[in-house]
């Protein structure tokens, strides 16, 4: 399988990355030398085999659904770009 | 006075328990060959000389009294990608630009606890995401080994290219580094230093930015087997804060070093005998099989069929599982924004211009496998494949191997800005054929320096091991550096 410039920009936009027309030309090219690449996976009889999902056999850790932290606001905030009175700011969302 | 930094942490620790010299000494030594070589080989992104001091200090008054943890006054180095509270976290990418983390990984809290002093933070590769340390954000980290007669910079490996480059240069004792596709083993054999990433579940990745989190493990690179034995003793725990650390008790690595080998069964599987492999790395496979061979060990030629469909099936799980983990990334909560005229344009326009090449590039295969209609024809059949290249490795371990030797890497250090390389990405992947395997089951795996190649520069064979024995690792890692003897790039910076 490959992809042409038109699917390469369509995921970009799934993956919300900004890509000019050169960007997704030169993309198609690389991404497709990658998709290649895996082909070779065509080659394996995968009949009947399981999807590794764990490469640990181990039963899922639980822990008991309660509060074990919190009223740490400002050190949540500390980061952002944008923030006020403890809460993110971002561009109007609803008009 | 001998030259502090040319110290093992093994030596360190006696010396600093015996009063030889103290951690503040230890530590400016280190400090000062940052401070002369840094500027060439561009290992630390963020020295935090300060905080060094003041650890270092608090060691010494421990130290004074008896007193002290396993890694008391030991002065390390960090990889970027580990969060250190209230210091330099970012990953080396542009995205995480002034991100200082409000909380301490565990590794790295298991250093400190056992009394280790922080010299600063060091390259990588963008998000770990390369093989030779070029994709970071803060420029390339520079190989302290040169070819013989040569001035051409050369590559440390990748992603973790500053902690191999920081130790075998001296400007650091040892370092955290982490290994999703081979990042800890490949950079140690490129710069002549012992490497290891440990089983799956071993290291607490709670703190560690996250790559491919199936894949993703913590490990240290340091100069000796018995020194890297140290550090993981110390790096690895059981960690409730990541459900997949594994309920295991830590064993002291350090016991299983001197053991002999003897009657011990080394698997040797004929697959990592690739088309086009330089004659050099044959070689040091085969003087490694005498080396073991001569210690006693029983040498097994073992067959692993599905080897070479590792790395196709790591490019595609990995990218699917960093495409996941990297959406987090969108100018809101930390790190780079870049305005836009909606919240949608200002996150296509922070992750254009936060993110590199290679790391869009593999949002993007991340993305395309795991969309709609591809799932099964991409994923599914990469899990599957996972499950069989799992299963050779079950057989060997079934069939009574002990461990499995090969080498380490498809050949030696390379040059800055190689062309063949950079023109197609999946040349610059092949580096990790020999490493990758062992990610993809889970497994630990060391790299040991073995030899030099007809440039002088260093190579390094590769032990694989059952899970949850690093210690036979250690123990079979130590006959091969006895033999080997230790390997240090002739000094041209700082």
């Amino acid at each position: 399988m490959s992809v042409d410039t038109d699917t390469v920009k369509r995921v970009a936009r799934l993956a919300r990355i900004k890509v000019s027309e050169d960007e997704a030309t030169r993309m198609t090219g690389e991404l497709n030398a990658i998709l290649g690449f895996v082909e070779q996976l065509d080659e394996v009889n995968i009949d009947g085999v399981e999807p590794l999902t764990s490469v640990v056999e181990q039963t899922m850790k639980k822990r008991v659904d309660g509060i074990t932290d919190g009223n740490k606001a400002n050190d949540i905030t500390l980061n952002a770009p944008a923030s006020e009175d403890n809460f993110f700011m971002v561009p109007k969302v609803v008009e | 006075m001998t030259d502090l930094t040319k110290l093992t942490i093994a030596d360190a620790r006696e010396g600093l328990k015996n009063k030889d010299y103290t951690s503040q000494e230890l530590t400016e030594a280190f400090l000062n060959n940052i401070e002369a070589a840094n500027a060439q080989l561009n290992a630390y992104v963020a020295v935090t000389a300060d905080k060094a001091r003041d650890m270092a200090k608090a060691s010494d008054e421990k130290l004074s009294k008896g007193e002290g943890g396993a890694l008391e006054g030991i002065p390390l180095g960090i990889k970027d990608l580990f969060a250190t509270e209230g210091v330099h976290t970012q990953a080396c990418s542009h995205i995480l630009d002034s991100f200082k983390p409000a909380y301490e990984s565990t590794v790295t809290s298991n250093l400190w606890a056992d009394g280790a002093v922080m010299l600063g933070k060091l390259n990588m590769d963008e998000f770990a995401m390369g093989s030779s340390n070029e994709t970071s954000y803060y420029g390339p980290v520079i190989n302290p080994w040169r070819k013989n007669g040569s001035n051409q910079d050369l590559v440390p490996g990748g992603s973790s290219g500053g902690s191999a480059s920081a130790v075998a240069a001296r400007l650091c004792m040892g370092a955290t580094a982490t290994d999703t596709g081979g990042s800890i083993r490949q950079p140690a054999a490129f710069t002549g230093t012992v490497g290891i990433k440990p089983t799956y579940g071993r290291c607490s990745r709670w703190g560690v930015v996250a790559f491919a989190s199936s894949l993703d493990q913590a490990g240290p690179i340091a100069h000796t087997v018995r020194d890297s034995a140290i550090l993981l003793k110390t790096m690895a725990s059981v960690d409730p804060k990541d459900t997949t650390s594994v309920d295991v008790e830590v064993p002291d690595y350090e016991a299983a070093i001197g053991k002999s080998v003897k009657g011990l069964k080394i698997g040797i599987p004929a697959e990592y005998r690739m088309d086009g492999m330089p004659n050099e790395i044959e070689e040091l496979w085969q003087k490694g099989i005498a080396w073991l061979k001569d210690a006693g060990a029983e040498i097994v030629d073992i067959t692993m069929p599905h080897t070479k469909y590792a790395l196709p099936a790591y490019y595609i799980v990995a990218p699917a599982e960093a495409s996941s983990n990297l959406a987090r990334y969108d100018g809101v909560r930390y790190g780079l924004r870049v305005p836009g005229n909606d919240i949608v344009e200002m996150y296509e326009n922070t992750r254009a211009e936060g993110f590199g090449e290679e790391v869009k590039r593999r949002v993007l295969i991340g993305t395309y496998v795991l969309s709609a209609g591809y799932y099964d024809a991409y994923y599914l059949k990469a899990q599957k494949v996972r499950t069989l290249i799992k299963r050779d490795f079950d057989l060997a371990w079934a069939n009574g191997v002990d461990a499995i030797l090969t080498p380490a890497t498809p050949s030696a250090a390379f040059g800055v800005a190689d062309q063949d390389l950079h023109s197609d990405p999946v040349k610059m992947y092949l580096n990790d054929i020999f490493t990758v395997t062992v990610n993809m089951a889970g497994l630990p795996g060391i790299s040991v320096p073995a030899g030099v190649d007809k440039d002088g520069l260093p190579l390094g064979l590769q032990l694989i091991g059952k899970p949850f024995d690093e210690s036979t690792l250690f123990q079979v890692g130590q006959v091969i550096e006895d033999a080997a003897g230790s390997f240090e790039p002739q000094k041209w910076w700082g």
